[in-house]
């Protein structure tokens, strides 16, 4: 049994929290209490069904204030999968709410409304995982009942699709005829869409093959802490505890520590204090080096053969999630993984249209929910592949200096 | 499977130990609160795993209500020996007769409420900027929505509207002076997934989580032990039944279970088969208020 964490995009006008209920409740991962809550809630609408979409329901805070938090996870499990939903609203700053969600997902749902076919939300949502590199992408065709259940309706929005897909390079695109409101292809498939010959949906997500998406070529490792128990026995014990990024660590492997640039050999490996010979990403490891040479947080130990890219200039993406703009010249801090250096963004080239991928020019600053090309010099280098390569070790925030909230996603080029 | 693939307990127990290690690098002085549950032997288990072959770099926290099982707190200490962690205990007995605050009445007087100023105390106390907590994302719809670095307020306040963002895997946990963060290793598990863990690493619990016989009331539908803190109405009937607990918290606002689970095998084999939520069945203070846990939390509450 595996993990799949995926990401649902469309707002409440496309169905989004009724199809999340509807998983939830189909695959019986709503327990009594919750569906008894959920019937006291809906007691008063005139058809006496349950509504879905409340399973999904806010805080107090964000009725009160009219406003939505970005991301909300729920979990729901089958015997062969255990299931991350991270959901993002869809209306208001989706640009930030999306990429928060996605930056974890194997898998995003992209809701289209059989009605309306491919719109300009559909369009900024491919948009966005394409540009944060969404490995597999479902396109749930919703409310079929709407259409009459058309076969016609689904291939026309399917070759609507494809040019978008296309355009914007999504590979592993699957497209399922759904109605979420009465559970058409969502668990179970459906008995009015008979032309239909592929799975439905929570099949689909069951089966997907995600463990391929680990880079196990690239060898990145950082270090996050330095464990010294200092006692008698381990008088000497200096570990590099960290998370395997990407690759595989063998006993014996030749590596480089960057950005320092000093060679030697791991002299062991270890996962929870054990002795272990060969550690492969996403573990959390322990290394030790043979030789004595200063590491501090922050820095990478790679496979000498296969050197990632070193460097205080970066050319990058910024996703700009802050209520203050961004004034270039600003100082921040950047964090890539736990590497914590200054920063300075130096030059905002031009901004994208989240739309339409069009390059524009940049009037005024940079404000919240907008995309932009962007130079930033570091105060000292960072280790990184292009995130389009190795998202994992190509991906970091910008920190206020002043307010340290974490003001922007950064995809390094 | 490839042999390059970790199974979904394994990937959930290395996300954690990589928030461990991020918690110990970025703060000064992180403490790990401790309740004798099993979320938080949970917790204790990944951080040993997370410095080995370290000791924990961090002390364990007990805010004791005073209306603990004593079988929780009998673990709680053999527990802090086993793994060779400072353990600090914060009585909200001393809080509410130094600040005197008014002690709640009723049948089942709770001081799950008054649990916040003892933390809050604590936390001044020894500057702790980070403390460490067993919330899960599964139990209840406000820590749906909490990050897993979640940045209070110096009045230990969560704002549900200045969340910081959190991509990745990266955690910013950057603070002003005088306020903390509140650091949750195991949102993403659930009540399921702790169980299996507990399974599959063999780790042993405090035993009023297997079925044993004890004296309760019923209330409202629930099982409540009876104990020096419960107040019972004349017409309450106590009853010996077989039961076990499927949280552990105050003997005043949790309740148990009708079980005759005795092994882990058998009490995961129940909570599968069970179709009632684990806040739902067992925790009394939720109910008073669909908002409850949002309300506290946005009090300074764990």
């Amino acid at each position: 049994m595996d993990l799949l964490r995926f990401i649902t995009a469309g707002s409440v006008d496309d169905g989004k929290s009724t199809l999340i209920g509807r998983l939830l409740y189909d695959s019986k991962n709503i327990l009594i209490d919750q569906l008894e809550a959920l019937e006291r809630s809906t007691k008063n609408r005139e058809d006496g069904s349950v509504d879905l979409a409340l399973l999904t329901d806010g805080l107090r805070a964000e009725r009160e204030q009219g406003i939505t938090i970005d991301v909300a996870y729920r979990y729901f499990s089958t015997p062969k999968r255990k299931f991350i939903i991270a959901d993002a609203p869809g209306h208001v700053q989706y640009t930030r709410n999306m990429i928060t969600g996605a930056s974890n997902a194997n898998l995003i749902i992209i809701l289209v409304d059989a009605r309306l076919g491919v719109i300009e939300q559909t369009r900024r949502h491919s948009i966005i995982a394409s540009l944060l590199k969404i490995k597999h992408v479902v396109v749930a065709i919703n409310k079929m009942d709407l259409v009459e259940y058309s076969q016609d309706v689904f291939n026309n929005i399917v070759i609507d699709y494809t040019d978008v897909a296309k355009q914007l390079g999504l590979e592993n695109v699957t497209y399922i005829p759904i109605s979420a409101l009465n559970g058409d292809n969502i668990v179970d498939k459906s008995e009015n869409i008979t032309w239909y010959e592929g799975k439905p949906l929570l099949d689909f997500l069951e089966e997907v093959e995600v463990s391929s998406d680990v880079n196990l070529t690239d060898s990145r490792f950082q270090v996050q802490f330095v464990i010294r128990p200092q006692t008698e026995e381990l008088h000497d014990y200096r570990g590099y505890a960290g998370k395997v990024v990407s690759g595989i660590y063998k006993k014996g492997d030749k590596v480089t520590v960057l950005p320092a640039g000093i060679e030697t050999t791991i002299s062991s490996l270890e996962i929870a204090g054990k002795d272990i010979n060969e550690v492969f990403a996403p573990q959390s490891v322990t290394i030790q080096l043979a030789d004595d040479i200063d590491i501090s947080r922050g820095d990478s130990i790679v496979k000498s053969e296969n050197l990632p890219q070193v460097s205080n200039e970066l050319e990058v993406l910024l996703c700009w999630m802050d209520d203050k703009p961004l004034i270039p010249g600003n100082k921040y801090y950047l964090q890539h993984n736990s590497r914590l250096v200054r920063s300075v963004v130096k030059q905002v080239e031009y901004k994208i249209d989240v739309n339409t991928l069009q390059h524009l020019p940049l009037e005024g600053n940079v404000k919240l929910n907008e995309v932009v090309k962007a130079t930033i010099k570091t105060a000292s280098p960072v280790v990184y592949d292009p995130y389009d390569k190795l998202s994992v070790n190509g991906s970091a925030v910008l920190i206020d200096e002043t307010s340290n909230s974490t003001v922007a996603a950064v995809l390094i080029k | 499977m490839s042999q390059y693939q970790l199974n979904y307990l394994e990937q959930l127990e290395n996300e954690s130990i990589h928030i461990f290690r991020e918690v110990a690098a970025q703060f000064e002085k992180p403490a790990l609160l401790f309740s004798g549950g099993k979320d938080s032997i949970t917790l204790v288990q990944l951080a040993k795993k997370a410095f080995a072959p370290g000791k924990i770099p961090f002390p364990l926290v007990h805010i004791d209500t005073g209306h603990n099982f004593p079988e929780a707190l009998e673990y709680r200490d053999w527990l802090a020996k086993e793994v060779g962690a400072t353990l600090i205990v914060r009585k909200v007995e001393d809080t509410i007769k130094q600040r005197k605050l008014t002690e709640p009445k009723g049948k089942f007087p709770s001081r799950n409420w008054l649990q916040t100023y003892t933390l809050l105390d604590t936390i001044e106390e020894f500057e702790f900027d980070a403390c460490i907590g067993g919330g899960r994302r599964d139990e209840e719809k406000a820590r749906a929505k909490e990050r897993i670095f979640s940045v209070r307020d110096e009045f230990g306040q969560w704002n549900p509207k200045l969340q910081r963002p959190e991509l990745w895997n990266t955690y910013n946990g950057r603070i002003q002076k005088g306020e903390n963060v509140r650091v949750f290793p195991i949102s993403n598990w659930t009540e399921l997934d702790i169980w299996n863990y507990i399974r599959s690493e063999q780790i042993p619990l405090p035993s009023i989580y297997f079925a044993h016989e004890r004296d309760v009331i019923e209330h409202e539908g629930q099982l409540v032990a009876m104990s020096e803190y419960v107040q019972p109405a004349a017409d309450d009937i106590i009853v010996k039944k077989k039961v076990r607990y499927r949280t552990v918290g105050d003997m005043t606002c949790t309740a148990a279970v009708e079980s005759n689970a005795v092994t882990l095998d058998e009490v995961i084999n129940e909570i599968i088969s069970t179709r009632i939520s684990e806040r739902g069945e067992t925790r009394i203070d939720d109910k008073v208020t669909e908002a409850a846990m949002e309300d506290r939390k946005k009090n300074g509450y764990f």
